[in-house]
């Protein structure tokens, strides 16, 4: 399959069962509520060494908020419901609730509840408020710039973790543009993040290494300054390869994500110096979800 | 299936316990054995057909067709369903209710909702005292659900009140939320003397200052407190408290009863 003198390659992007939650941050104004919800998402790039993936899905206008100020929603994904509860309660308890003006809300229902002010609310040290409001309960915690609301519980749901492509360009800026140009086409999209520095990672890895002590060490084939030493899967014409990460609240949005992306890497395509899109697999026996670029792009 | 009614066949001077009227009590039940239902009339039981005229064949669906204050413990103990009232209700409406809907068109007694701990309470006319209240023996009033009053209420609303919510459109009497434990309470007319007095926990919302507040409240300033957004807006359903919302989320706070605890507070909107 070729897009706009681009070739799509006959492979599938391998992706993995989650957990995952959404909460909503508010704040005074839409820059307190995204920083809030950045800072919280920082080093949340991957559960290897960040125990949780995580990403402003999208930004809430105060009239879809829950308490009328404008506010940002957050996906986080964890590899099981008890890691992304624990890493959920540091990363509000941190970034949240420090964050002057801002409130935290489950953005998400079902029965699989996990804690959000819960147990938060002790740095209330006994001066919080508890108050049931429309079936949900909420925690007022005073703080020093007055108080700081908070939901008790948020819901986890299965969710897909670690979709995938590979833009093959001729130079480095040109891979680093077409993959801005599809998180740019991406990030307009529900239900998923791409949870990596501006959704985009130069690090692609392969599962082990050399060294014991690594579970994941550099894909080689795909470095092209390797080229000539290993088995490369990179011809002559590419000169640098970057990745889309794609975790999603279900298989439908990673495979909508993972178009959107694709498609918008091809509009500028063989002109503009991609000449390839691969995606990273396991060979098939390692992950749950297997998304194949060609039946995604059909 | 149409709507269970029971109307009333005339005033009685003794008060009639209703309690056995609930549509879980009834469930299962025919028209043929209801009309046979015994209810304590005074301390005499009468049958039910004696009192009242039956019709209708859903017990989920009740309506009591009656001008008496006589009628007590109206829809006591109930957990689903529907009570509807046209007309009064006596004591102890929606005593210990665990769900469902009861709703009166006008007046009631005393100790409404007391106990009660799900399901809503709506009353169109004027409510007693210890309206969702603890009664003499019990240590906590109302512990869950909903109560909205459209008129006025009388003394110690709320009183003992361990959680929930009470809307009161008109005036609320003396000791409104005394000893108050948790929950929310909320008076968009005037409050009485001595609002508050031994309030432990709790918000309590005014839409004015009260007649008095006990001298052991602590004025805590003004503020913005953004939990009045959620909860405003979670009664935009509620008729004659749609607008409550737009009165905004910044109010005069209280802090007591520092006699007892000292967590209670008292708002009233700027």
């Amino acid at each position: 399959m070729i897009i706009n003198g681009t070739e799509i390659e006959e492979t599938f992007a391998e992706a993995f069962g989650m957990a995952a939650t959404r909460i909503i941050i508010t704040a005074i104004n839409p820059r307190w509520a995204r920083i809030a919800g950045e800072t919280m998402t920082g080093f949340a790039t991957s559960v290897i060494g960040c125990g949780v993936e995580a990403g402003i899905e999208s930004e809430i206008p105060p009239e879809a908020s829950p308490d009328g100020r404008p506010g940002v929603s957050v996906l986080l994904f964890g590899m099981s419901g008890k890691a992304l509860a624990k890493h959920l309660e540091n990363r509000v308890g941190q970034c949240v609730l420090t964050c002057p003006t801002t409130a935290l809300f489950s953005g998400m229902s079902g029965e699989k509840r996990i804690p959000l002010g819960k147990n938060l609310r002790f740095f209330g040290d006994g001066y919080q408020i508890a108050k049931q409001i429309a079936g949900s309960r909420y925690w007022r915690v005073p703080v020093m710039d007055g108080e700081f609301l908070c939901e008790e519980t948020t819901a986890r749901v299965p969710a897909v973790g670690g979709g995938n492509f590979l833009v093959l360009a001729e130079t480095q800026l040109q891979a680093l543009t077409a993959c801005e140009k599809a998180i740019e086409a991406m990030l307009h999209l529900p239900n998923v993040i791409m949870p990596f520095p501006g959704g985009i990672v130069r690090s692609g890895s392969k599962v082990g290494s050399k060294y014991k002590a690594l579970m994941a060490s550099t894909n080689e084939a795909y470095c092209p300054t390797l080229r000539g030493l290993v088995k490369s899967k990179l011809d002559p014409t590419i000169m640098s390869v970057m990745e889309i990460v794609i975790n999603g609240i279900g298989e439908d949005d990673v495979r909508l994500a993972t178009r959107v992306g694709i498609q918008a890497v091809c509009e500028l395509g063989a002109p503009a110096g991609i000449r390839r899109i691969s995606a990273g697999n396991y060979g098939g026996k390692l992950g749950q979800f297997k998304f194949h670029l060609r039946e995604v792009m059909a | 299936m149409s709507a269970l009614i029971l109307r009333l066949r005339q005033s009685s001077h003794q008060r009639i316990d209703m309690s056995p009227f609930t549509p879980e009590r009834l469930a299962d039940m025919k028209l043929s054995d209801i009309v046979q239902l015994p209810l304590w009339q005074g301390n005499q039981q009468v049958a039910c057909g004696d009192l009242f005229t039956l019709s209708g064949d859903d017990p989920q669906d009740i309506v009591i067709q009656s001008d008496s204050d006589r009628l007590d413990e109206i829809g006591s103990g109930m957990t689903n369903g529907s009570i509807h009232i046209e007309g009064c209700a006596g004591a102890y409406l929606g005593r210990s209710m665990g769900g469902g809907s009861l709703s009166v068109s006008g007046d009631v007694g005393i100790a409404a909702g007391c106990n009660m701990s799900a399901g809503t309470l709506t009353i169109a006319g004027n409510a007693g005292d210890l309206l969702g209240g603890a009664i003499t023996g019990e240590r906590q009033g109302m512990r869950g659900g909903k109560i909205l009053v459209k008129g006025n209420t009388g003394d110690r609303a709320g009183d003992q009140m361990r959680r929930g919510t009470i809307l009161i459109s008109g005036n609320a009497g003396d000791y409104c939320a005394s000893r108050m434990i948790a929950g929310t309470l909320v008076v968009l007319g005037e409050a009485g003397a001595k609002t508050g007095l031994a309030m432990r926990r709790g918000t309590l919302l005014l839409s004015q200052e009260p007649v008095s507040l006990p001298a052991t409240f602590n004025d805590n300033g003004k503020h913005n407190l953004n939990f009045l957004t959620l909860l405003t807006r979670s009664f935009q359903d509620q008729a004659g408290f749609s607008d409550m919302w737009e009165r905004g989320s910044r109010v005069q706070r209280w802090l007591g009863d520092l006699g007892c605890d000292g967590k209670g507070e008292i708002l009233v909107w700027c």
